[in-house]
């Protein structure tokens, strides 16, 4: 039987939508809707999303800034951050990665392609010095390596912007930052570049934060401090040995 | 004349902003962005007082098409795409030969790729959908377009929107998230644009002179509404401060994570799906002269694949720390996504029903069914590569690069290359292409170029992703980081290859629009017509009879 779409029929008809754009769009906009909300509204609310994990703290202003250059350079597009929870990945990266250590990432940076190694636990592995060499020049240390070279970071003075204002943004996106931390953000910004400060205030705010003339360069505080500083934290926060009782069963 | 004075006085409301954000910026790119913003507003705040056709003709004339920004926007669309191949050509050399990223911070990788997805995606993807669909809307709904100045503000504001962005990126200004790099005072530019365009598209429809609103029309109209909505919660962010650049996403990780990626793959499952479909619905039924295959299934196939498109999200995040069950709700509703996909190919191609000698004699049809066929193989392949067993493997390596070049290169490369070359002569008014065998020139070229593309990238990323997981009988992984890299060296120059000959096929459609905007018909043998040989087209004379000879009959 076949009906042409112009002779009405009895009931609902589809005709009755391609005849009303207004209705067309807006059932448009409803199924597409859905999807959204079911899959991404609860993450705001489920346990294994919100929960805390001892350790996991505020990036330190220097800390902010190199991981902004980190943003800024588009290493995200060759480096993941997410170990995913596999025998090989956990062997080559370490312990895979936890939702809670990605909770003060504005905006996250898990990746999607590995065109580099994973960089979620790469804080520690390498000496500050092969930091430096790798960056100014990847295929002194890594002959197979196609990283571009970043030389330039080493020369640019680190111009941050008033840390403040940074640290002020991230609370008002629900960063926990103290009033004091806001405070005094500037200060910690070049305290942290540089060798031998006294760095216990820091410290007592931003456990586990390490101080030192990342670049070795004392004259000045480069981008290049600041990228070593954020590349040397990353994934040092938890202790996995004092968190396992915390982890959600696989 | 009010009205021409309404827009100057806005226009230079726009330059007065834009210069006092130069001299108040906090950082450079801020200020080299409203010097662009301020001298845009400037050429457009001239123009219109000079009267010139920026804001269309005081009378449209009502009986005929408005096709101004068509026409622009086909040009556009060829110079972007050139733009865009020409950077992927780039960064695909870079990753064979790092020194090609020469050291400079404006050439590093890093800034280059976010210039190369953006210019072949909302550059040439987006002037081809936003050009082809003016076209279509007027041409089905038997009207001309609503709001002439807005049609061509959304075409100027798009071409301002890719400046802020392209230049942006090579500054190192970006948002840090896939296919969402633009900062936030370009995401709230493009918001503008957008709504415009609906207003636009939206109004013709209303305006129409058809009682119903053809299937192309639901496919943009969809795309339309869904990316304002995708493009509106992904990009939420707190600026650090209004005259700078940086700000940071209102959400973070798994949040910041499922949002962008539910924003990223509706980015390819309305921008580069519905609204290349759209494209597909009108533009392959009239080369072919055939009315679409089933108009029910166009029905089914719409409502099922807008609604399951958007939840397959998750699949970018396999065994990430996204919880597991919208992980397996991701994996299940892309395979579901096969149908849908599937059925729009099958509309597509059974459209040709009885005009199959078609792939032979026409070169634009022949572009059309490859590009169908390379939509049903990278919406098999999609599915395949969501099931979480298959992405352990696939993921983070170049299977998925190799994947999404198929789609990109093969579906909207080739379908978008088909419409310019449908609308080219049309346009401007001229009898035929300036040379339909330049057409068949880019087609083998393409297409030999997409095989090296996808064919290198399987390779490499099947290689490498074995390499990863690969355990010797001691019991220790096999392999460094490094020697994967070492390993897949020789597909990356192979790709590279591939991304050549692409290229120089889109070199080729350059010069065949270029030439027949110009008016040029090239003297060539015609494609449709067996050959005419005049000395061959008689009698045969009585062959000499040998003796003794058989004769018929006898």
């Amino acid at each position: 039987m076949a009906t042409s779409p112009d002779q009405p029929k009895p009931g609902f008809s589809h005709r009755t939508i391609e005849r009303n754009v207004t209705l067309l769009g807006l059932l448009a906009l409803i199924t597409v809707s859905i999807g959204g909300i079911v899959e991404i509204a609860p993450l705001f609310w489920v346990d294994s999303t919100i929960e805390k994990v001892e350790g996991v703290r505020p990036y330190t202003p220097l800390e902010l800034a190199g991981r902004n250059i980190y943003i800024r350079e588009g290493c995200y597009v060759c480096h993941s951050q997410m170990v995913r929870p596999f025998k090989d990945e956990v062997e080559r990266y370490g312990h895979y990665s936890l939702a809670a250590e990605s909770m003060y990432d504005h905006p996250f940076q898990w990746g999607s392609k590995r065109t580099g190694p994973d960089l979620a636990r790469v804080g520690g592995r390498y000496s500050d010095e092969w930091h430096r060499e790798h960056l100014k020049d990847p295929r002194s240390v890594v002959p197979e390596s196609i990283m571009p070279g970043y030389a330039f970071l080493a020369e640019k003075p680190l111009k941050a912007g008033d840390m403040r204002a940074h640290l002020q943004a991230m609370r008002g996106v629900g960063v926990p930052y103290s009033d004091a931390d806001i405070a005094k953000a500037n200060d910690d910004l070049t305290l942290q570049a540089t060798a031998d400060a006294d760095a216990s205030d820091l410290q007592a705010r931003f456990p586990k934060s390490q101080a030192r003339d990342f670049d070795g360069n004392p004259a000045m505080v480069s981008e290049m401090d600041a990228l070593i500083a954020y590349l040397q934290m990353l994934g040092t926060l938890v202790d996995f040995k004092a968190a396992e009782a915390q982890e959600q069963p696989k | 004349m009010p009205a021409t004075l309404a827009k100057s006085a806005s226009l230079f409301l726009v330059l007065v902003v834009a210069l006092m954000g130069m001299a108040q910026a906090a950082d450079t790119g801020f200020a080299v962005h409203m010097a662009i913003v301020a001298l845009a507003a400037l050429t457009a705040a001239l123009w219109v007082m000079k009267g010139a056709t920026l804001t269309g003709s005081a009378d449209p004339d009502e009986s005929r098409y408005d096709d101004d920004p068509v026409r622009w926007g086909v040009i556009a669309t060829t110079f972007w795409g050139v733009v865009g191949l020409l950077a992927g050509l780039y960064i695909a050399l870079q990753l064979a030969w790092p020194a090609l990223n020469l050291g400079l911070e404006y050439t590093s990788f890093g800034r280059l790729r976010p210039l190369h997805t953006s210019a072949v995606i909302f550059a040439f993807g987006g002037n081809a959908l936003i050009c082809t669909s003016f076209f279509v809307v007027q041409r089905t709904c038997r009207a001309r377009l609503a709001f002439p100045s807005m049609a061509r503000f959304v075409f100027w504001g798009y071409q301002l929107f890719i400046v802020l962005a392209a230049t942006g990126y090579v500054m190192g200004i970006t948002e840090g998230r896939e296919y969402a790099e633009p900062e936030w005072y370009v995401d709230l530019w493009l918001t503008i644009v957008w709504v415009a365009y609906l207003l636009v598209f939206g109004g013709t429809i209303i305006k129409r002179r058809e009682p119903h609103i053809y299937v192309a029309n639901w496919f943009y109209l969809g795309f339309i509404i869904t990316v304002a909505m995708l493009h509106i919660v992904n990009n939420l962010s707190l600026p650090v401060s209004w005259a700078g650049s940086k700000s940071y996403s209102a959400f973070a990780g798994v949040q910041d994570a499922l949002t962008q990626w539910w924003y990223g793959h509706n980015a390819v499952g309305f921008f580069l799906t519905a609204g290349f479909l759209a494209m597909m619905y009108y533009f392959v039924p009239k080369q072919a002269e055939r009315p679409v295959y089933s108009y029910r299934l166009s029905i089914i196939h719409f409502w099922s694949l807008i609604f399951l498109y958007i939840w397959a999200g998750p699949h970018h995040l396999h065994y990430t720390a996204l919880p597991d069950w919208a992980q397996s709700l991701g994996m299940v509703f892309s395979v579901m996504l096969w149908m849908p996909s599937w059925g729009g190919m099958i509309n597509g191609l059974m459209t040709l029903n009885g005009a199959w000698e078609k792939i032979r004699t026409d070169p634009i049809i022949r572009m059309m069914v490859l590009a169908l066929a390379f939509y049903g193989m990278s919406t098999f392949e999609g599915p395949m590569m969501s099931i979480k067993s298959v992405n352990s493997l696939s993921h983070y390596t170049d299977w998925t690069i190799g994947h999404v070049h198929s789609g990109a290169l093969g579906w909207n490369g080739m379908i978008t290359f088909a419409c310019m070359y449908y609308l080219a002569p049309r346009l401007w008014n001229r009898q035929r292409l300036y040379s339909l065998r330049l057409i068949n020139w880019h087609f083998w070229l393409a297409t030999a170029g997409i095989v090296f593309y996808t064919a290198s990238m399987w390779v490499a990323g099947l290689t490498q992703g074995l390499m990863w997981r690969e355990y010797g009988a001691d019991g220790y992984l096999v392999n460094s980081f490094a020697e994967t890299i070492a390993a897949i060296h020789p597909m990356f120059i192979l790709r590279a290859f591939g991304g050549l000959l692409y290229l120089s096929g889109a070199l080729i459609f350059a010069w065949n629009i270029a030439m027949t905007i110009a008016g040029r018909l090239r003297v060539e043998a015609p494609m449709t017509e067996p050959p005419y040989n005049p000395a061959a087209d008689r009698p045969l004379p009585a062959p000499a009879r040998p003796v003794g000879a058989l004769q018929p009959a006898e």
